[in-house]
């Protein structure tokens, strides 16, 4: 030991070098460290930073308006109260810091906490639950609540230390003026929340113009304009604190509002189209049928207002109707069960072109321009006699009325259904006696499909249903798909539950529903069997009858106008085909039809009409649908409008829809009891304006200069 | 043994009795440079930590910038008074700074306040202290005193077992006391600094491995006997895994890295940092004070942080290295520990790779009692530096007092 005299000494200054040593490389860790925490992996931290001191406050854009062809505001938008809550900063809260948020939250906005919960899960993570999970971004506050009072919006907003991470918001909504006391509801259609689907899909395809938040078209204009309407949403980027508190600016990208649909609809017109069609309703409601005893169902019906030479709709009607504003700020499950329900009559179908109804006589129209094209003639003469046998049962006329020998004009304007079911019944002869023979030709048939039925008419509202004209392949094709069913019922011996007529039925369907019979022939020529058509389908045909042949894709979009008063886009009317019919046929008709009108099943309802100023042509129409009361139609036409409304189980067409018929031509035309003012009409100018209502750059719009009566 | 030390001190003060008032340009300038530039920058950063905070402010954007210049101020008063007094006023003292800090630690176990689950505040009139700051020095100078004491007296030179056991008695008394509070944090440093003592005193490389080993092996007695609770355990862990403890330590593990890594090479700008203004980081303004250097002033400047800590220990090194004074070699190399370990494992909890216990960074981080013990080191670092300079010449001219170094 003592031949080291300084050990401790020496070891000490040894171990302060190694003391230095390993301090250094301890700062030198954290250098390295701190190297890469800000320079090799910054920019991962940079992008947590960003997403947690800045929030992106969402701002929904204006939704374009709608607007009639006059400019009046058919949809609009006012603001709401929102209240959203930020999941970010209700993540980092305590359990019992965010129970007691979510309860004060519940309190102040009466909701239930749960109820909050729920909506703020994220869709497709455990506990979704559909239609009320959250299907935005999780980085964006989340709406819980919408449409309270302005106390209850001041009240957060003043207390934002009691309401952390509660943003409270002004958004705005879909709003209906309802000008001339419209509804409107099919054809402008509503709006509700983007499904998750449709959220990924428009990420996908890099469309931004939609949010988690978002609301889109679901029907009528409001889904086919959807993209124009919608606008594009701007994005307010704040910074928050800790606490969620906004403490200031980011940027602020400004939402873009949509465009203004200018439609061919007349508020006014459409005014009268849906409280005709009520009222006609109500009245059949209160009037007894006489064939079955009881009073009529009248359950739905619809109406139409088309412009003949466009195709552009000027008013359409279906009942029964909802009001399109309980799709606002979220429809209810009662709400939206009552729409769907049929005790309530489907409210939500468009019986304009969603309904599907048995034409009736209407239909004998076209049937005349199919028989006059192949072989027969305006001089053709048959027996309107009170019935005919086709098979081994007799077929009546309305009421068994026999008219004697008649022409093709007189058997439309008496409406004549043995005339009409020699016509089918000589072509069914003459091309295919055979019932099983698909292939034979029909030319009856074949008008019909020229003028249109059995496809849909393309019209710019979702949803069209396409009719079906009931001919040798539809028959093959039903049977097909129907025969287990029907097999199956007439297989087993005949039970309570089934009526004699239905167990008849099955088993002659079953073994020969393939077959296009005689009387199947018979009956399609009078608009009755299996054949249905839309009331727009209806009123197109009726327009190329009065334009000369065109069919049109019938219209209701007229314009895309901007914000600031340009028009975008002119939505002109499109041909979807033409009927080539010879001018002396075509005239014919209209000569017959007029008849109609004039002596004929619509006479009654236009006494003292001032038919010759006004040359009204009309067709009545009444469908016999099994187990149902009539369907009444009656299709209306001149050289600029075509009127056609029917209801379904009101009786004979004239009866249940004349007046209501009657109401609107003298709307459209101004007419006073027999004398006519064409400046009292409902339309300036009586033809629907060509321009477009004048719209200033601040989006202000000023309707069509005229002389308001 | 017990009379030499008072023979050995009383020709000492004859010796150096003319060195009463301080030469400015014989302090260890660099030294000084380091820790004021360091002070100064913590007053910044805690300034920008604090000026949208109203919640701790009171709605005045510099209350905390006032405060923690007047702690500096305070600090550095302190400072030069250590450095000015009497090398042997330094040795008398000490152990009454020993018993204060003894005392203070008692004092708030008793009376003492409870912040963020440690009983480690005394709260004085309007004034909080915090006695384990002063401890550290306190076991640091106390160690250096045993040694010197001891070895002085005789003609060898070496740290035996009595000192060795001498020193863990003089750290295990405020060590003791400190896990009481209990302050994990403090005691880590603690334990290092204690560890870095021994080492510098020359022990034998045995102790050394004893103490390690003693250290693992509680530490691993403490996990499985389950003295420690599984949150505990989470919480200490939570910075290799912030899952571990989500709303507590590996909130504040996840936001450091996040402003941290948010600084980038040259930082978000000075009071523009978006964390450190949403006060998304908390505690910032002290322990976690270097994330705002971090977010605003970016690699460049809180390496540059780094770089003036690491002079600070240097220099203490130094100091160590070049002093004949076994006490001054051992109490200047504890500090270098002190420092060097508290830094690493308070920068180290701000860049996630040492866990969250509640230590600050020397001279940065806001508070009085942390400054304070630091500049009262650094002030016995200057008086060691000063009697290294003064020592030869003392020896050879005792009545006289020359300069040899400028």
């Amino acid at each position: 030991m003592s031949a080291q005299p300084s050990t401790s000494s020496r070891r000490s200054r040894l171990r302060l070098i190694v003391i230095q040593a390993l301090v250094f490389s301890l700062l030198a860790t954290l250098g390295a460290r701190l190297y890469y925490l800000q320079v090799v992996t910054g920019e991962e931290y940079r992008g947590k930073a960003a997403s947690q001191s800045v929030r992106d406050i969402v701002v929904q854009p204006e939704r374009g308006l709608i607007v009639d062809a006059e400019g009046r505001p058919l949809v609009t938008n006012r603001l709401t109260w929102v209240a959203s809550l930020d999941r970010t900063l209700l993540g980092r809260m305590a359990p019992h810091q965010r129970h007691r948020l979510l309860g004060r939250v519940g309190r102040v906005l009466h909701l239930e906490p749960r109820e909050i919960a729920r909506k703020l899960v994220l869709c497709g993570t455990e506990g979704a639950k559909d239609g009320v999970c959250w299907n935005g971004s999780p980085y964006q506050p989340v709406p819980i609540a919408q449409g309270f009072k302005d106390a209850t919006a001041l009240r957060i907003n003043e207390q934002p230390e009691d309401f952390p991470g509660v943003v409270v918001q002004q958004q705005s909504v879909r709003a209906y003026p309802s000008p001339y006391g419209i509804n409107a509801a099919h054809l402008l259609g509503y709006l509700s929340p983007i499904t998750k689907d449709e959220l990924d899909a428009a990420e996908d395809g890099g469309d931004t113009s939609v949010n988690g938040a978002s609301v889109v078209g679901r029907a009528g204009v409001e889904k086919e304009y959807d993209a124009w309407l919608r606008g594009q949403p701007g994005y307010q980027r704040v910074k928050v604190n800790a606490n969620g508190e906004v403490i200031g600016e980011d940027s602020d990208l400004k939402a873009q509002p949509g465009d203004t649909l200018v439609t061919s609809i007349d508020a006014r017109v459409q005014g009268i189209v849906e409280r005709g069609l009520h009222q006609s309703i109500m009245t059949a409601r209160a009037t007894v049928d006489p064939v079955t005893g009881r009073h009529f169902a009248a359950d739905s019906g619809a109406a139409i207002v088309m412009e003949a030479k466009t195709g552009r709709i000027i008013a359409m009607a279906s009942e029964p109707t909802y009001d399109p504003d309980v799709w606002t700020g979220g429809i209810t499950q009662k709400q939206l069960k009552r729409l769907y329900s049929e005790a309530a009559g489907t409210p939500l179908l468009s019986r304009a072109l969603q309904g599907e109804f048995a034409p009736g006589s209407t239909w004998k129209p076209f049937m005349t321009a199919g028989a006059l094209t192949h072989g027969f003639s305006p001089d053709t003469i048959l027996n309107c006699s009170s019935s005919v046998r086709i098979g081994n049962r007799d077929f009546h006329n309305h009421e068994s009325a026999g008219y004697g020998p008649i022409s093709f004009a007189k058997a439309l304007e008496v409406s004549c259904n043995t005339f009409f079911f020699q016509v089918g019944m000589h072509f069914w002869l003459k091309y295919g006696s055979d019932p099983s023979d698909v292939k034979a030709k029909d030319p009856l048939v074949a008008e019909a499909e020229k003028f249109g039925f059995g496809s849909p008419t393309g019209i710019d509202l979702p949803g069209e249903a396409s009719g079906r004209v009931a001919d040798r392949k539809w028959r093959l094709a039903y049977w097909k798909s129907m025969k287990s069913y029907y097999c199956g019922l007439a297989d087993k011996p005949q039970d309570s539950k089934t009526s004699d007529f239905v167990y008849k039925f099955a088993r002659e369907f079953c073994l020969e529903g393939y077959m296009y019979r005689e009387y199947d022939a018979a009956n399609f020529a009078i608009g009755q069997g299996d054949t249905v058509v839309t009331p727009l389908q209806l009123a197109r045909a009726y327009a190329a009858l009065s334009n000369g042949g065109t069919l049109w894709e019938p219209r209701v979009g007229k314009a895309i106008v901007s914000p600031d008063g340009e028009v975008i886009h002119r939505i002109e009317p499109e041909k979807q085909g033409r009927v080539h019919l010879p001018a002396s046929v075509l005239h014919y008709i209209d000569e017959a039809l007029k008849g109609v009108s004039r002596e004929g099943t619509m006479y009654w309802k236009l006494i003292g009409f001032p038919l010759d100023r006004v040359q009204i042509r009309a067709k009545t129409g009444s469908a016999e649908v099994y187990g149902k009361q009539s369907t009444g139609w009656v299709a209306s036409y001149n050289e600029d409008y075509v009127v056609v409304q029917m209801i379904s189980q009101a009786g004979t067409g004239s009866g249940s829809n004349g007046d209501a018929i009657r109401k609107i031509w003298e709307a459209l035309y101004g007419v006073d009891g027999e004398t006519v003012h064409p400046n009292r009409s409902v339309i300036d100018g009586v033809t629907p304006p060509d321009h477009l209502p004048v719209f200033g750059r601040d989006g202000s719009i000023l309707p069509p200069a005229r002389e308001e009566d | 043994m017990a009379t030499t030390p008072v023979t050995r001190t009383s020709t000492r003060s004859r010796r150096t009795s003319g060195a009463g008032w301080l030469a400015w340009r014989d302090l260890d300038l660099v030294l000084l440079g380091a820790v004021v530039l360091l002070g100064m920058l913590g007053c910044v950063l805690v300034w920008s930590a604090t000026i949208h905070r109203d919640d701790l402010t009171g709605g005045d954007p510099k209350a905390f910038l006032a405060k923690q210049v007047v702690n500096l101020g305070i600090g550095l008063g302190l400072m030069l008074a250590v450095a000015a007094t009497d090398h042997r006023w330094v040795r008398i003292l000490a152990p009454v700074a020993y018993v204060c800090a003894i005392a203070g630690l008692v004092l708030v176990l008793v009376m003492g306040s409870t912040v963020n689950g440690s009983r480690s505040w005394l709260m004085l009139g309007g004034l909080s202290l915090q006695p384990s700051e002063l401890a550290k020095l306190a076991v640091v100078v106390g160690m250096a005193l045993v040694v010197a004491e001891r070895s002085e007296g005789r003609w060898r030179d070496r740290v035996g077992t009595a000192d060795v056991l001498l020193m863990l008695t003089v750290a295990a008394v405020p060590a003791a006391l400190i896990l009481a509070q209990p302050d994990l944090g403090t005691m880590l440093v603690l334990s290092a600094t204690v560890f870095g003592v021994i080492a510098a005193s020359g022990a034998h490389r045995r102790w050394l491995v004893i103490l390690a080993g003693g250290g693992v092996g509680v530490a691993a007695f403490a996990v499985v006997s389950g003295f420690l609770e599984k949150y505990q355990i989470d919480r200490f862990l939570a910075f290799t895994d912030p899952g571990r403890d989500p709303k507590g330590a590996g909130y504040n593990v996840e936001q450091a890295r996040i402003a941290v890594g948010n600084g980038g090479l040259f930082g978000q700008g000075l009071f523009d940092g978006s964390q450190t203004n949403s006060g998304f980081v908390p505690e910032q303004h002290t322990d976690f004070v270097f994330t705002v250097a971090g977010e605003e002033l970016g690699l460049v400047g809180a390496g540059f942080l780094i770089l003036l800590l690491g002079i600070v220990i240097w220099r203490a090194l130094r100091i160590a290295a070049r002093t004949d004074d076994v006490f001054g070699r051992i109490a200047a190399a504890g500090i270098a520990c002190w420092f060097g370990f508290q830094a690493f494992q308070n920068i180290g909890m701000c860049v996630g790779i040492m866990p969250v216990t509640g230590v600050p960074l020397p001279f940065v981080s806001y508070g009085g009692s942390s400054m304070f013990a630091g500049m009262l080191a650094v002030g016995l670092l200057q008086n060691i530096h000063l009697r290294t300079l003064t020592a030869p010449a003392s020896r050879m001219q005792p009545a006289q007092r020359v300069l040899v170094r400028g």
